[in-house]
């Protein structure tokens, strides 16, 4: 009898019901997000990249715009592919995970997610089939308008998805409603008042330039890094120069325009979300350094306070930086009670690596477009190397966006809605102080708005948070064997991935006729024509010389 | 119009549901014959012939996901919520199948494509599997309470209610050999010589084995659930239906003697469409049954005259401003989806060639 009670008091110390389900549905919500956005921004960057490809084959009939389109379209398909596969699971997720979040927003959220079904997920997934497939059924120019749609489909489908996580953000054009479902059991949800006011909340337009200007990296640097690695094994020369002038051009406008447009989306953010920004800035009190802005830092969320930190010795640039002046306002964190605060250390961390690397982009775009001003960029090998490794760095940046824009959101999964006092003296029932009780919270959703007399603001409506938004049959082990379950699926599905991307990209686009296919002699021509592309390099200083691609050929024939 | 609009995007749930049931239908049907192909190449071929239409089928299915969560909210988390372990099994079943099409030809190994001809078949079986399940289930009524969760209920509870309901497993196995069916017919009108003929005793032996699930799933619903029949006994000229199911469930027998493939497909989606059409008239007006006993549980409800905790087309909607939006939106799209979504399957009609860009 002993070893039975020594037993089950060691099951239950085990026990699996301690989990937290909500956690866990972060945990396996933040898993699935993070993979399926490993293809949505590649499949947004490289369509527009083919457009441009195709565009000049129509213009030029020159098959090496040709040859270099269908190479793309190859990486593209299965790209897309995956990121069908895995978007299917977001749409799920929403309701089996996320139970009480979908009856708040379904009314909100659910028309932005079936118009991009109607107007993106039909185009893009049809037209593929055309672009993958068609070559051989189609005539050139639907083809090229079938490439045009995937393009739009896929730029489309990013529309609705980001307008719909803005308005989380950015609550705008709804009010808040308690409805009945059955007699006493009483709902509180989110109603549309105005559908182009939820569209154009004040932060979408901002986050969607952004999101674009993420994926446009992306492409660019994924095509830079597979024409790099070309470029340092000496094959698909021609190819790999033309894609990767053309990458870097498009990776230098937009690294730049990232760091400008993201400067601006900031200042928006310390309007439309303070806690974010100051968790952004990991500013804990007034007077931090002067408020000077925080060069180096690790914040400390036990102790509230920021460890290590250096500031730059301006006072009150950091004013300046995030809300426009030296003397505008920025709310300090400790303005805000403790569970009205995100995970500053989180926040900060993906926040400040972003920046980094957006840093970093600028810096290699410019280098690398100084060396081929000065006609020497190919011959630079180290650059070359560090260009087939930046696009990891894209991936990077895109995902701690992400990470900074979520994490910055909590606590709360759909954000409370705020405006200046003067607008809102007409509305009745919905001010809260500082102080000041909760109000008629509902059954389901409390509402918990945190609003200092000092941010002179007042709630106009309630916000959900993340704690009370999961699905309540949900206990800790039903999520953890789905989380494990992904986690599986989608190790075994990444490790695919690279393989046949890799293979795909050993193979390389298709040569002209005569280099191509000739499975005897092919290690022989490839050895020669590399040979032959060394010799040319080697005896001319101009790395642009036409001439190499020339006997690049001609070795072959 | 304001209060016809819970009806109208009732409908469009079922517009969608059979497009979605017609043309993954196929699809899926395909992946379950898939492991009667003879040959490597055969099953390319049966591959090759969904090839560039899946992805764009199960869009059907992400767009029906969507319209439930916008139009009827309420229904949508609790069905998904509810069926939480049986949903991540359709999301698995799904994704392997989406990874078996793309990954199988993309080595020569013939372990590897063993592997993900078993990935193809089995996901393939077990989402048609599912979907039925879910329809039977959703029929029979799941343990609803009052305020549309399931009181102590967790997940795994739910996974074993859902799996002791035989009713269930007729729909779940039924639909699995009308899909089956359904896919053959598919590959019947999509292939030529050799592989074609050998589709013909395929096309019988699925036929008869979806002859008798139908005939025990309608017997049984005649015995046990009674209430699927509730809406056909007020309105009698819906027999109509059931009626035009029967003589188009003859028509495939009779395309299929005479080897007119394409009678066949038609007459197949129009079974298809009719059962979809029944399933959503029984449902009518709800769109999950409770089977929570009201008197017994909430006496003071059943007082103030809730008959049953059924989740319907008017307490689970959206605003009436929602439903009208994307009313607009879906007249606006929907036009066009059609429009283009013919463009394509007419540009890949034909029998499949398999050539460089084939899987």
């Amino acid at each position: 009898m002993a070893l039975i009670e020594h037993l089950t008091a060691l099951t239950s110390v085990l026990t699996l019901a301690d989990l937290d389900a909500v956690l866990l549905s972060r945990i396996q919500f933040a898993l699935t997000i993070m993979f399926h956005y490993l293809f949505p921004p590649l499949t947004i960057g490289l369509g527009v990249i083919m457009v441009g490809l195709e565009g000049m084959y129509l213009k030029t009939k020159d098959p090496a715009w040709e040859r270099a389109c269908k190479f793309w379209t190859k990486l593209f398909a299965l790209t897309f592919a995956l990121g069908v596969a895995t978007g299917i699971v977001m749409e799920f997720q929403f309701g089996t995970n996320w139970e009480t979040y979908s009856r708040f927003v379904g009314d909100v959220f659910g028309s932005a997610l079936a118009a991009e079904a109607i107007f993106a997920f039909f185009l893009e997934s049809g037209f593929l089939a055309v672009l993958v497939f068609g070559w051989d059924r189609v005539g050139p120019k639907m083809h090229f308008f079938s490439t045009l749609m995937v393009a739009l489909g896929s730029s489309f489908s990013a529309v609705w998805i980001v307008v719909a996580n803005s308005w989380q953000q950015t609550p705008t054009g709804h009010h808040v409603v308690s409805r009945e479902l059955n007699e006493g059991a009483v709902f509180q949800r989110a109603e549309i008042t105005d559908f182009w006011q939820l569209v154009f909340n004040p932060s979408s337009i901002d986050r969607l330039t952004h999101v674009y200007i993420g994926a446009l990296i992306l492409g660019s640097f994924f095509v830079m890094s597979i024409s790099a690695w070309y470029i340092l094994k000496r094959r698909h020369d021609k190819f790999a120069r033309y894609s990767f002038k053309m990458a870097l051009v498009i990776g230098t406008v937009f690294s730049i325009l990232a760091a400008v447009q993201g400067h601006q989306q900031g200042q928006a953010v310390t309007e439309t979300q303070p806690a974010k920004l100051a968790a952004f800035e990991s500013y804990w009190n007034e007077g931090d350094g002067n408020n000077g802005i925080l060069l180096f830092g690790i914040p400390n969320n036990k102790e509230e306070r920021t460890d290590f930190a250096v500031y730059l010795p301006i006072e009150n640039s950091m004013n300046w930086l995030v809300a426009g002046s030296t003397d505008a306002e920025v709310l300090p964190l400790k303005d805000f009670l403790p569970e009205e605060r995100p995970n500053v250390f989180l926040t900060f961390m993906s926040f400040r690596i972003m920046i980094a690397l957006g840093t970093l982009f600028i810096f290699v775009t410019l280098l690398t477009c100084f060396f081929w001003w000065r006609g020497s960029l190919f011959e630079k090998r180290w650059l070359m190397w560090v260009w087939v490794f930046m696009v990891l760095g894209a991936y990077a940046g895109n995902q701690l966006g992400w990470c900074a824009a979520e994490f910055g959101r909590q606590p709360y999964i759909v954000y409370p809605m705020y405006a200046d006092p003067g607008e809102t003296t007409d509305r009745e029932g919905v001010i809260d102080r500082r102080g000041v009780d909760e109000g008629e919270a509902g059954e389901i959703v409390p509402a918990g708005t945190l609003v200092t007399e000092e941010m002179q603001r007042v709630r106009l409506e309630p916000g959900l948070r993340t704690k009370d938004s999961a699905s309540r049959v949900l206990k800790g082990p039903d999520v953890l064997a789905s989380t494990i379950m992904f986690g599986l699926i989608y190790s075994l599905l990444l490790a695919l991935y690279l393989f046949v991307m890799n293979s795909k990209i050993q193979t390389g686009p298709d040569e002209p006729a005569g280099e191509a296919d000739e499975a005897g002699g092919e290690g022989f021509l490839r050895i020669a024509s590399e040979r032959a592309g060394e010799e040319g390099r080697m005896t001319g200083n101009d790395p642009e010389r036409p001439e190499s691609d020339d006997i690049n050929e001609g070795g072959a024939r | 119009m304001i209060e016809w609009l819970p009806t109208i995007w009732f409908l469009l749930l079922g517009v969608l549901l059979i497009g979605y049931a017609i043309l993954d239908g196929f699809d899926l049907g395909v992946g379950i014959m898939h492991l009667t192909a003879k040959s490597d190449r055969e099953r390319r071929v049966y591959m090759n012939a969904i090839g560039p239409l899946w992805d764009g089928n199960e869009v059907w299915l992400v767009t029906f996901g969507g319209a439930l969560f916008a139009a009827f909210p309420d229904a949508y988390a609790t069905v998904f919520s509810g069926f939480y372990l049986a949903l991540m099994l359709v999301l698995l079943c799904l994704i392997l199948r989406a990874v078996s099409l793309e990954f199988r030809s993309k080595t020569k190994s013939a372990l590897w494509r063993r592997v993900w001809d078993w990935g193809f078949f089995g996901s393939s079986f077990g989402a048609a599997l599912l979907f039925g399940v879910a329809v039977g289930n959703s029929l029979v009524g799941m343990p609803i309470q009052a305020d549309g969760g399931f009181g102590d209920l967790g997940a795994f509870d739910m996974l074993f209610y859902q799996l002791s309901q035989p009713f269930g497993y007729l729909v779940g196995l039924m639909t699995v050999v009308m899909f089956a069916m359904h896919g053959t017919i598919y590959l019947y009108l999509k292939t030529e010589g050799e592989t074609r003929e050998r589709l013909v005793p395929w096309m019988w032996r699925t036929y008869f084995a979806f002859i008798a699930m139908f005939l025990l799933t309608n017997v049984w619903t005649f015995a046990f659930v009674d209430q699927a029949f509730n809406n056909f006994r007020d309105h009698w000229w819906l027999a109509i239906v059931p009626i035009l199911a029967f003589l188009a469930i003859l028509n495939i027998s009779r395309a299929i003697k005479k080897g007119n493939a394409p009678v066949a497909f038609v007459s197949s989606c129009c079974t298809i469409a009719a059962f979809c059409f029944m399933y959503f008239a029984a449902l009518f007006p709800n769109l999950v049954v409770s089977t929570i006993d009201v008197s017994a549980v909430a006496p003071a409800a059943f007082e103030a005259g809730d008959r049953s905790f059924n989740l319907t087309i008017e307490n689970a909607a959206s605003s009436s401003d929602t439903l009208r939006n994307m009313f607009i939106i879906a007249c606006m799209g929907l036009p066009f989806v059609f429009a283009y979504s013919a463009v394509i399957y007419w540009t890949f009609w034909g029998k499949v060639q398999l050539g460089e860009h084939s899987y």
